[in-house]
């Protein structure tokens, strides 16, 4: 026993020997940093190595572009929605066939990058064609093709969005519940692709213009009454998903301290329970349930659903942003029960809880790109569809799903009752001024409401109600869905 | 076909530096090199092929013929070594050998395609190395008294760098280098070995707590003084070597824990104390956020890495000029880059290869001082490759130190020979000891087996006698 013990141990003859144990030790000490050393550039090129050719501070962008063409950008139907041509004097320019359709979403390549452009940049300006063509393109003289990406979007919806829109400022988003696979994404007013370099000026010039900026991703807004969803939610929480017992007498206003508010023109709903508070979207109601609920159960809730953090997705967008504490007042906690105030959010945020609650509590994660290709065909990558985070449980997606397929059979978005579907929602007219009469129209919702497929959210800015601007446009979005599906 | 011979070149040069690799590994495995040779003659063919496809491959994309010159010189200049190793220490170890002009080729191939001038000042530097570092294995085996001239090693150390505090250059912000007569050396480097020989001399006869105190007292003047020329890289490169000598000789793990204590402590009160070493740990931590300033370099060496991806853009296909200082503190990403992450793996692989090698000789020897030598030599060694390439992945902050025979660096280069040397003599070292107690054996054997003959002899006269005697009776 004692001789494994020792240290040192003495050979045949005679010469003291020590034993290896601490050589050996060092040897795999440094072995095992160096293993984990190379598992980490391993995970660096294959996780982060796009991302190093996408930095615009990468100077290998410029040695890739003169080598590679551009990769063309694919709708879900493989049809072009932005090319690069070379024209017979060795010039490239970049074609969007569509021009204004897919101006936001796609974006742009020639004045800096945006949308899918920047976002795909790297697969684009890279060639992964076979060393034979690469070869047989050096002889000729011309510039390998880059890489192709294909994305969800389907032109027939975006047709009907960007129409539907017309000449009003606004946003849609369609998206696919089951894949998260954005279908359609609209931001109005728009500007055309093509030719942006020579438009560009006269947008820098007028510093009030939004045109550039993305409103489905990056417009921040009132929510208004879709709001109440988040309301509702919380509700559920503080109450263990029992909503039975909820009642409250709507006089048409609801007067709290110095403050009053109103519900839309003065509506008197008279008595009413959950179901009927949100089918109608009461704000007096709300505000009396706001008022009901814990802070701490608040705030808890909007963190769970993504307030003040980010989104799963690769393009640019901006952060939805609300505090519910102890230092909101209750005249703010009224505002704040049915989305005004100092609520913030963008559509792309409602549109992730919405696909939460039309996929059982947990939405996938919103996606544009579906593959990348090299010009022959050969697969370079395929973005997998994967859940996001839990954002409620499945019962409070059940109890949800409930009350917004309410909105449509007795509610606010009647327009969409009868149909060979049933759809489901929330409509929201979001007060921005004093002027009441000025809303943006909003819709969020989906269907078929008993097994999701489709979900859409619209806003039309400074239009009227929800009811009247936005929930049609989400018919015609449904109706085209399931005519071809 | 250029274009084919160029984009070829890239897949098989990485094919061959795996191959080459493997077999480096297997031969590591297997006990001395009586039954290897074909795999090291094996690895000098991949190696050959490697240098002469990049070698072609930047000539023709330049079209600049003085790179096959070049080309020529250096094949000649590493098989001569190959071979005058071979003649003049037939024991000596092939693999260490063979891994050392592997590196200096990839240090070759890769300062060509960044700086030419740079890459011909530095072939004059490594032949006129590789001569005198030829001696080096003959002096360790031959001068025994190496192991008690402490004081001059501790007072040549700590003078030499003392120097460079006082009077040295400043470059980027560190007083590293000292001229003389025109030479810009660095005398860190050297005083790397003379510091392993010291503290090698403190610690061989005993390593009880005084030894370790006195022993601790003058690593900590060594590394104090680099800290003040802001050579934070040599300091703790001076620091672990320190640590894993105390442990080896020792056999104490609780010093290795309160040495990694202290270290860790130290690092802590740097950070606060000097503005540099909180520069490099906020471009560590994102590095893209200072893109501008501090994390500029960083930035840059991730992009290289990430643009190689696996097989790399080629040579000449990337921008690798792009990293500030790319010849001596970032050739590692430049090698990602245009060469690959494959060939980039392979090269730290070999470097571990080096270090593992080191390691069995040091298990080999029986005389703790050389002990001692062996695993400081080889922790300081691989130490500092760890440095540079985990910093310029951003595995750890970046310290700017040299990646050893493969960067720009006359000093570095020098050092790291002398390194490789004292390697190959305490390899024959113990090849002579192993022949010298042979032949102790064999003698004090033979001496036995004669007394047993005689013995045996007279043994047998007696029994003749005896047998005679009866007879007569009978």
């Amino acid at each position: 026993m004692w001789k494994k013990k020792s240290k040192t141990s003495f050979s045949d003859d005679g010469v003291k020997k020590k034993s290896n144990r601490d050589i050996w030790f060092t040897g795999i000490f440094f072995s095992v940093l160096f293993v984990a050393m190379m598992g980490f550039y391993a995970h660096f090129v294959i996780v982060e190595g796009q991302d190093m050719i996408n930095s615009s501070y990468n100077s290998r962008q410029k040695v890739l572009t003169a080598k590679n063409r551009r990769g063309t950008i694919y709708s879900a139907n493989m049809e072009a929605l932005a090319e690069t041509i070379t024209m017979d004097d060795g010039k490239e320019y970049r074609n969007y066939p569509y021009e204004d359709l897919f101006a936001h979403v796609v974006g742009f390549s020639t004045k800096g990058k945006t949308g899918i452009e920047a976002q795909a940049n790297s697969y684009l300006i890279q060639s992964n064609i076979s060393l034979s063509d690469q070869i047989d393109n050096e002889i000729a003289g011309v510039k390998n093709p880059g890489d192709n990406v294909y994305t969800s979007l389907r032109i027939d919806l975006q047709k009907i969005a960007g129409k539907s829109l017309g000449v009003s400022k606004g946003a849609v988003i369609v998206s696919n519940v089951k894949t998260g696979e954005i279908l359609a994404m609209v931001s109005k007013p728009d500007f055309n692709p093509c030719t942006i370099a020579e438009d560009w000026d006269e947008y820098l010039e007028d510093e009030d213009s939004t045109v550039l900026l993305n409103r489905a991703t990056q417009g921040i807004y009132p929510p208004g009454s879709t709001f109440k969803i988040i309301t509702s939610l919380a509700y559920l929480r503080q109450n263990s998903g029992n909503y039975e017992n909820y009642s409250y007498n709507c006089k048409g206003s609801f007067i709290y301290g110095d403050s009053k508010i109103t519900c839309y023109h003065g509506t008197v709903h008279d008595q009413v329970n959950m179901i009927k508070s949100f089918a109608k979207s009461c704000n007096c109601s709300f505000a009396n349930m706001g008022l009901s609920i814990d802070r701490t159960i608040y705030q808890e809730t909007i963190e769970c659903l993504g307030f003040n953090q980010s989104l799963p997705v690769d393009f640019n967008y901006s952060r939805s942003k609300l505090k519910v504490d102890d230092s909101v007042t209750g005249e703010d906690m009224i505002q704040i029960s049915f989305g005004q105030g100092s609520v913030q959010m963008t559509p792309l945020h409602l549109h992730l809880i919405t696909n939460a609650i039309a996929n059982g509590g947990t939405p996938m994660k919103p996606q544009l790109l579906t593959k990348v290709e090299t010009a022959e065909g050969e697969l370079v990558k395929e973005f997998k569809k994967q859940p996001y985070k839990e954002f409620m449980t499945e019962q409070e997606a059940a109890t949800l799903r409930m009350l917004m397929t309410e909105v449509v059979q007795q509610g606010t978005a009647k327009k969409l009752k009868g149909l060979e579907y049933t759809a489901a929602g929330k409509t929201g007219s979001a007060e921005y001024n004093m002027v009441k009469e000025d809303s943006h129209a909003w819709f969020t919702g989906f269907a078929p409401a008993e097994d999701p497929e489709i979900s859409v959210t619209i806003i039309v800015e400074s239009i009227g109600s929800g009811g009247d601007y936005a929930v049609p446009i989400a018919k015609r979005l449904f109706d085209a869905w399931f005519e071809v599906n | 076909m250029q274009y084919y011979i160029v984009e070829f070149s890239k897949y098989v040069i990485a094919l061959l530096m795996g191959i080459y690799t493997l077999e480096a590994f297997i031969a590591l495995g297997k006990h001395r090199d009586d039954e290897k040779t074909g795999v090291f003659v094996r690895q000098n063919v991949y190696m050959f092929f490697v240098q002469f496809l990049a070698y072609l491959s930047m000539c023709l994309q330049t079209g600049q013929i003085e790179y096959l010159f070049f080309y020529a010189f250096l094949q000649i200049a590493l098989f001569s070594t190959i071979i005058l190793y071979q003649m003049i220490y037939p024991k000596s170890n092939r693999l260490i050998i063979n891994n050392m002009c592997m590196m200096l080729s990839i240090g070759f191939i890769m300062l060509t395609r960044l700086d030419y001038d740079k890459a011909m000042k530095q072939f004059f530097i490594v032949v006129i190395s590789l001569a005198a570092a030829l001696i080096i294995p003959f002096f360790v085996h031959k001068l025994r008294f190496i192991k008690h001239l402490k004081w001059l090693y501790g007072t040549v150390g700590i003078s030499a760098l003392g120097m460079v505090l006082v009077l040295g250059q400043v470059t980027q912000g560190a007083k590293i280098t000292y001229n003389i007569a025109g030479v810009t050396l660095q005398p860190s480097e050297f005083v790397k070995i003379i510091f392993v020989f010291f503290i090698a001399s403190l610690l061989y006869k005993a390593a009880t707590l005084k030894e370790v105190v006195i022993s601790a007292g003058f690593a900590a003047i060594h590394v104090l003084i680099l800290v003040a020329s802001r050579d934070l890289g040599s300091s703790i490169i001076f620091f672990m070597g320190y640590l894993f000598m105390v442990l080896i000789a020792s056999c104490n793990y609780l010093y290795l824990i309160a040495g990694f204590l202290c270290g860790g402590g130290a690092a802590i009160v740097g950070y606060h104390l000097f503005s540099h070493v909180r520069v490099r740990v906020q471009a560590f931590l994102d590095p893209f956020s200072v893109i501008d300033n501090e994390g500029y370099q960083m930035s840059q060496s991730l992009f290289a890495i990430g643009s190689g991806k696996w097989f790399g853009m080629g040579l000449y296909q990337g921008t690798p000029k792009d990293i500030p200082f790319v010849e001596s503190d970032f050739i590692f990403s430049a090698i990602a880059e245009e060469l690959g992450g494959v060939f980039a793996l392979c090269l730290i692989m070999i470097c571990l290869n080096c270090f593992l090698a080191f390691l069995k000789i040091a298990m080999d020897l029986d005389d703790i001082y050389y002990r001692l030598v062996a695993c400081g030599l080889a922790v300081m060694y691989i130490f500092q490759i760890f440095l540079t390439v985990g910093g310029g992945m951003k595995f750890i902050p970046l310290t700017g130190v040299t990646l050893p025979l493969v960067s720009y660096g006359g000093s570095s280069v020098l050092t790291t020979l002398i390194l490789f040397s004292i390697m190959q003599g305490l390899y024959i070292l113990k090849f002579t000891e192993e022949k010298e107690q042979e032949k102790a054996r064999i003698k004090s054997e033979k001496a036995a087996l004669k007394k047993m003959k005689a013995e045996k002899s007279k043994a047998g006269v007696k029994m003749k006698n005896v047998e005679k005697e009866v007879q007569d009776f009978v």
